[in-house]
């Protein structure tokens, strides 16, 4: 039972690495970036090519996909992200489904539609026990990185001059750009952040995910869920929504597998209903 | 129009007459309608398939029965409608005489009263339900069935000392398919079996793999469509679960061909039953996966393929039976009971359900030089599909 | 005094929208004279008046009550499956079919309604997802019922009325999908310029100002909403009926993502950008598809993404040229 927890966490790490940049981009823009599980999907790709076809170490191929994914990010941000702000969230939604098809069908085309893999160094794969207790090495090391890294996010966040513009930025952009906050850079920045966060958590999700070129598709959900229920003006919010999920899927699957793709829309369906706001979310005037 | 058609195929075919063989009647082409999920999660399918078509037409030559083969293509991405309206398209438009293709089970079930309608041959190449035949009296397979594929390994595995099986499968057709044929058959050899169903949309096999791992089998059974096969197999390995002594065994979706190497050293040892390995060991089978691995930057053909190369080989043979001839009931009445050696052995084409007999092969999957290999080791000669055979 | 005229204007607005069109008139011929006018195209065009439909449904309620919804799809397949499953297991009677699609959807409809008309957009964009999900979910596991991933086989149709048995070239199909259309279409048209209909865009445009004169907004987004899942539902069970089978595929979430792509191209608030889009969109996917099989998914996300980024006022602003001047033309001739 416990072994089915410590996975649930490790998928749920994973996932919140996975959407906490589009809980902040759509918190501080407004903006619904559907697109964001291409960018998850470009970290993976990268992960895994320069493995496979440049001899790049598994530790020095995660900074690479975090890189690859923030500078696709940044420069797609300056061309054509940039003039959807102000349009109406419907515009918004079909922009990044149609900037989803064209990196499902530019993937197939370069990369081919098998799965790709990850061949993983010998000290992470294995598991070892402890107290009765199957711990993966692997979901270990993903837990530990995630964790590390959502720790420095919410510091990040709360006690930086940066995360505090950042915050002042998202409750209100107008004042804040009143100011003297350059909202716009801000902006670029964290986006980048955030999608070299997706970058990063799709090649750390290749062992527990697979990758493939539908996987914005078939992950948009996932991230959807994460931000709607997190609601999108905190790190928390993600991480505790991010943690719900994947352990409610991974248990839900194990007691009763018969149901067990239903749990997370309903869960989230039930969540909406009863918190329409988010888990956390103050409530705003 | 059709006049300015008719001369021109007439011209091209007088010049492919004059230039591959002695047949001298120029009639015009017969049209194959090949529709495969070319994008979406099953396009590897729709890929090896369409490979294995051009490689038949490039090695076998294009002219059978003095007629010439013209192979039109659609995506139906492995979507049901898409797959019925494109047929459709192809029966009413285009004028097709035979249907093929058909990666998954609805695809080729949405197609069924389109071939029974038009009276048009459809040859399924990929998808594996048993049921698929008894849609219509006008389809005919020519890749596999997944009892077919799977009661040979419960026959394997209960002569070989094992008795507790757990069976992981997909949770749609083929996977309920391979389980209930299974599970039947290894009881009936008085093992026990648990069985569980992983829904088609997947992430994680974690809490899966759990149950799996605190029922302490023998062996564990698995079908997943493959692709999906790469995943489960390395949180196979991840849980320990071949460190504990548990065989892994199935048909040979989850050690398909085409991703084995990506799949990589987790896969070693893994026993599974199915009709075709690449490292089938004929010089046939040699000479074609060569020639596949040339046409296609070194792609390794997979099961799939020769579902697709030896669908092409029943059309040409149905032809020449016909001597051209290929009205639909004709070409049926031709198919049924054809037998010729394919790549994978000797087939033949059941008169009577128009499913394909061949032979199963129990492999393990091992290094070949640096390469992962299915190699085959024991053989089952001539298995008919269990379910129809037993009606 | 003054109210007098104002009711008297509101109604002369009314009536004015009511009026037909020229332009409308030849949107209409046209669609019948295709059947015509292209016999072997029948099948795709059995299929843009399926869309059509649909995308009349989606505009009910995202043009006109400005609720956004990314799970329309649910409607589509309970409709598809209720058809489907009535076909099978009581009678192949086609209208007979369509009524029993159109009611489970209003019927689902009308129960979800409450969830989705709380919360702010996104949260109603995810709770449409969420319903959609769950029933394609739902689909899959009753595979005694539904078929499961195999699909609903065994779905034999009787002939339209008694008389007109569905044909392998779609010649029935067609007529009897744009037929169901066209009456729909008069019902929607009859609708939104109603006074319940106007009360929906005054909603639209400013609930607050609306319920604060009086308009119970709650009560009419969730007959909009009704009534929108029931023309969703015809548009499925015109699906099931034409094709004599149903899959998980009326389910899919690409579906409704087709749909907002539709309303896109045609333009939502006007009740023929949906049936515009949809010929527009069916006839593109085709070209494409035809063109290039394996990568036809680029091109159209490409089109979408040029489209949103600033190429819909061109072809908005042709559109409406056109239509201005095939306005004058018949005016002239009327004259």
């Amino acid at each position: 039972m416990l072994t089915i927890l410590f996975d649930g966490i490790a998928y749920g790490m994973v996932l919140f690495v996975l959407g906490c940049g589009l809980s902040v981009t759509m918190g501080l823009m407004n903006f619904v970036n559907l697109a964001h599980g291409a960018f998850a999907m470009l970290g993976g790709y990268v992960a895994v090519q320069a493995m496979q076809r440049l001899g790049v170490p598994f530790l020095a191929s995660l900074p690479l996909a975090f890189l690859a994914a923030a500078l696709v990010g940044v420069v797609l941000e300056r061309l054509i992200y940039r003039p959807m702000y102000g349009k109406s969230h419907l515009d918004q939604v079909m922009f990044s489904i149609g900037l989803v098809f064209m990196a499902v069908a530019g993937t197939d085309w370069l990369m081919g539609s098998t799965q790709q893999f990850m061949h993983l160094p010998p000290w992470l794969q294995g598991r070892f026990e402890v107290a009765g207790i199957g711990i993966g090495r692997y979901r270990l090391f993903v837990i530990a990185i995630c964790g590390l890294l959502a720790v420095s996010l919410q510091w990040g966040f709360t006690r930086t001059r940066f995360g505090s513009r950042l915050r002042a930025a998202v409750d209100d952009a107008r004042v804040a750009r009143g100011l003297g906050i350059p909202v716009n850079r801000l902006f670029a920045l964290t986006f980048a952040l955030g999608c070299g966060l997706a970058g990063l958590g799709g090649a750390l999700g290749i062992e527990l995910m697979g990758l493939d070129p539908s996987f914005p598709l078939k992950f948009m959900i996932y991230f959807l869920i994460v931000v709607t229920v997190g609601g999108t003006s905190s790190i928390t919010g993600p991480f505790f929504a991010a943690m719900l999920l994947g352990v409610a899927d991974v248990i839900g699957k194990y007691l009763v597998p018969e149901i067990g793709a239903f749990i997370i829309y309903a869960l989230m369906v039930v969540l909406l209903i009863t918190r329409p706001h988010g888990l956390f979310a103050r409530v705003r005037a | 129009m059709t006049h300015r058609r008719t001369v021109l195929g007439g011209m091209l075919g007088l010049a492919l007459a004059a230039s591959t063989s002695g047949y001298a009647l120029a009639q015009e082409a017969v049209k194959i309608g090949l529709i495969l999920p070319m994008t979406g999660p099953f396009a590897s399918t729709g890929k090896q398939i369409d490979a294995a078509v051009k490689l038949f037409l490039a090695r076998e030559g294009a002219v059978h029965g003095g007629r010439k083969l013209e192979v039109i293509l659609k995506d139906d991405a492995g979507n049901a409608d898409a797959t019925r309206r494109l047929a459709q398209e192809l029966v009413v438009n285009d004028k097709v005489a035979v249907l093929a293709g058909f990666g998954l089970t609805p695809l080729a079930m949405a197609t069924a009263q389109i071939a029974t309608q038009a009276k048009v041959p459809e040859i399924v190449m990929a998808a594996a339900t048993a049921s698929i035949t008894e849609a219509s009296p006008y389809i005919v397979r020519t890749s596999f069935t997944l009892p077919q594929a799977s009661e040979p390994m419960a026959d394997w595995a209960a002569k070989n000392g094992i008795r507790k099986v757990f069976t992981v499968v997909t949770d749609y057709g083929p996977g309920i398919d391979a389980e209930t044929s299974f599970a039947g058959r290894f009881k009936q050899a008085g093992g026990t079996v648990e069985s569980v169903r992983v829904p088609l949309r997947n992430p994680d096999f974690a809490p899966f793999l759990q149950r799996v791992s605190e029922a302490k089998p023998d062996a564990l059974f698995v079908f997943v469509p493959s692709g999906v096969g790469a995943q489960f197999m390395k949180q196979f390995v991840e849980r320990g679960l071949d460190k504990a002594g548990v065989k892994l065994i199935g048909p040979g979706d989850v050690v398909d061909d085409d991703i084995l190497e990506g799949i990589g050293d987790v896969a070693l040892g893994t026993i599974t039953t199915h009709h075709y390995s690449a490292a089938h060991d004929s010089p046939a089978n040699k000479e074609f996966v060569a020639a596949f691995q040339k046409a296609n930057a070194g792609m390794r053909p997979n099961f799939m393929a020769v579902g697709g190369y030896d669908g092409m080989k029943l059309v040409a043979k149905a032809l020449e039976a016909t001597k051209g001839d290929s009205s639909g009931d004709k070409l049926i009445a031709a198919m049924k009971g054809a037998s010729w050696e394919s790549v994978r052995g000797p087939v033949k084409i059941d008169p009577e359900t128009r499913d394909i007999i061949q032979n199963i092969y129990v492999r393990k999957t091992q290094k070949v030089g640096s390469e992962l290999h299915n190699v085959e080791f024991e053989t089952i000669k001539d298995v008919k599909d269990p379910v129809k055979a037993r009606k | 005094m003054r109210a007098e005229t104002f009711e008297s204007r509101v109604r002369q607005a009314l009536h004015a929208g009511r009026r037909w069109h020229p332009a409308e008139i030849a949107f209409w011929c046209l669609a019948f004279a295709a059947f015509l006018l292209f016999p072997s195209q029948l099948l795709l065009l059995n299929e843009i008046a399926i869309l059509a439909l649909f995308a009349l449904s989606l505009d009910l309620i995202l043009g006109y009550a400005g609720i956004v919804s990314l799970g329309h799809a649910a409607f589509l397949g309970t409709g598809a499956y209720a058809a489907g499953l009535f076909a099978k297991h009581v009678g192949g009677d086609p209208l007979a079919g369509l009524a029993a699609g159109m009611a489970a959807a209003g019927l689902l409809g009308l129960v979800t309604s409450p969830l989705v008309l709380r919360g702010t957009d996104l949260t109603r964009l995810m709770i449409t997802l969420g319903v959609a999900l769950i029933l394609y979910e739902l689909a899959n596991s009753l595979g005694w019922l539904t078929g499961g991933a195999d699909g609903l086989q065994g779905v034999v149709m009787g002939p339209v009325l008694g008389l007109f048995d569905f044909d392998i070239f779609g010649r029935t199909a067609y007529l009897y999908s744009l037929c169901v259309l066209f009456t729909l279409f008069l019902v929607a048209r009859r609708v939104v310029h109603s006074p319940f209909g106007l009360s929906l865009r005054a909603i639209r445009d400013n609930p607050l100002r609306a319920s604060a004169s009086g308009v119970p907004n709650a009560r009419r987004l969730a007959a909009a909403y009704t009534i929108a899942a029931t023309y969703a539902g015809a548009a499925g069970a015109l699906l099931a009926q034409t094709t004599q089978f149903v899959s998980l595929d009326v389910l899919d979430f690409h579906r409704s993502a087709d749909l907002m792509l539709v309303l896109i191209i045609g333009g939502a608030g006007y009740l023929y950008g949906g049936l515009i889009g949809a010929i527009a969109f069916k006839l593109l996917q085709d070209a494409i598809a035809t063109f290039t099989p394996q990568y036809w998914m680029f091109w159209i996300g490409l089109f979408l993404v040029l489209f949103v980024l600033g190429g819909r006022e061109i072809i908005h602003g042709g559109v409406k040229a056109v239509a201005g001047r095939l306005a004058g033309i018949g005016r002239g001739a009327a004259r």
